[in-house]
């Protein structure tokens, strides 16, 4: 394609994107200034009707349970790819050697790795009470596994997630929603539709079944998260490293 | 607007400028990391936690896990 011709082409598409970008800046609401009626009607009364207080958590486990299980199974195909592209079927590759020699170093690693993976399981316990949920907590116990393999080496990382374990979290978490989805179907409600016993507003024993969606997403994205540091870190260990 | 969300815009774009014109890759994790950074205050004072807590994690730590590695295994190989 000649030069002239990818400027005819990219001049009047560039200027058309452009003003459109324009027209639609100028229709959004003023900074700070909502709107839709959607959220109000959930601020209103999502505390009432699911007994949670944080209504993100109820929006995304209940009224909009049905674009999470698509959201899930984005992340599981996604990490399933790179699994395909990156895993080794064999086993020739130089194991790498043990990298970290401090014990001051394995030891706060070690520390700081169980004080992340407390904090990761509370965000995920409280997912539906307080910000965070199955997603932000899941992602941060992965970031615990990170800091053991900073902690402990490559080697000591994969005795600690051994991929048999992980590939069954991964897919339990990403089948255990379609299943609880199912289950509201048996129970004779809409796919997804909140089921179970609503409990006491504030406590951890309330929601329906917002509870099980939110662990089953969290078991589904911390293990897709070490699946994923997983692989990379399996490249980044069979490089031979020079000095 | 408040001035600390004006500041606050002001840094994001600053900082999406430094990523996008870093070439080196070591400089370029951290870079994004930080950049992933401001963006949780940004969306803390937007008052976004459970987006701020996803991109605390995501941005900061995962995405430049991914470009350091891509760094050493240019480096290595």
């Amino acid at each position: 394609m000649s030069r002239f011709l990818r400027i005819a082409l990219f001049a009047p598409s560039a200027a058309g994107l452009g003003a459109l970008l324009l027209w639609s800046a100028a229709g959004l609401p003023d900074f700070g200034h909502y709107h839709h009626a959607y959220g109000r009607i959930l601020n209103a009364s999502a505390q009432s009707e699911r007994h949670v207080t944080n209504v993100v958590g109820s929006v995304v486990f209940d009224y909009r349970g049905f674009d999470t299980l698509g959201e899930e199974f984005i992340l599981f195909a996604a990490v399933m790819g790179l699994a395909l592209l990156l895993r080794e079927i064999d086993d020739r590759r130089p194991q790498p050697r043990e990298q970290v020699d401090s014990d001051a170093l394995r030891l706060l690693g070690v520390g700081l790795a169980a004080a992340l993976l407390v904090l990761g399981l509370d965000v995920v316990a409280h997912g539906y009470l307080t910000p965070g949920g199955g997603f932000q907590g899941g992602v941060i116990v992965a970031s615990a596994f990170l800091l053991l393999y900073l902690a402990l080496g490559y080697r000591g990382f994969r005795v600690l997630t051994p991929r048999s374990g992980v590939d069954f979290v991964e897919g339990a978490g990403a089948g255990g929603y379609a299943v609880i989805g199912i289950a509201s179907m048996l129970l004779g409600a809409a796919y997804l539709h909140n089921f179970g016993p609503l409990g006491t507003s504030g406590k951890l024993a309330a929601g329906g079944s917002i509870p099980f969606l939110n662990v089953a997403s969290a078991l589904e994205v911390s293990a897709a998260f070490v699946l994923l540091y997983t692989e990379f870190l399996e490249e980044l260990a069979a490089v031979p490293v020079r000095a | 607007m408040i001035p600390l969300q004006a500041a606050l815009i002001a840094l994001v774009a600053a900082g999406a400028l430094a990523v996008v014109l870093t070439r080196n890759l070591v400089r370029l994790a951290l870079m994004s990391s930080l950049y992933g950074l401001v963006l949780v205050v940004f969306f803390l004072v937007l008052q976004a936690p459970d987006v701020a807590l996803s991109e605390l994690v995501v941005g900061a730590v995962g995405f430049p896990l991914v470009i350091l590695v891509a760094a050493a295994i240019e480096r290595g190989g």
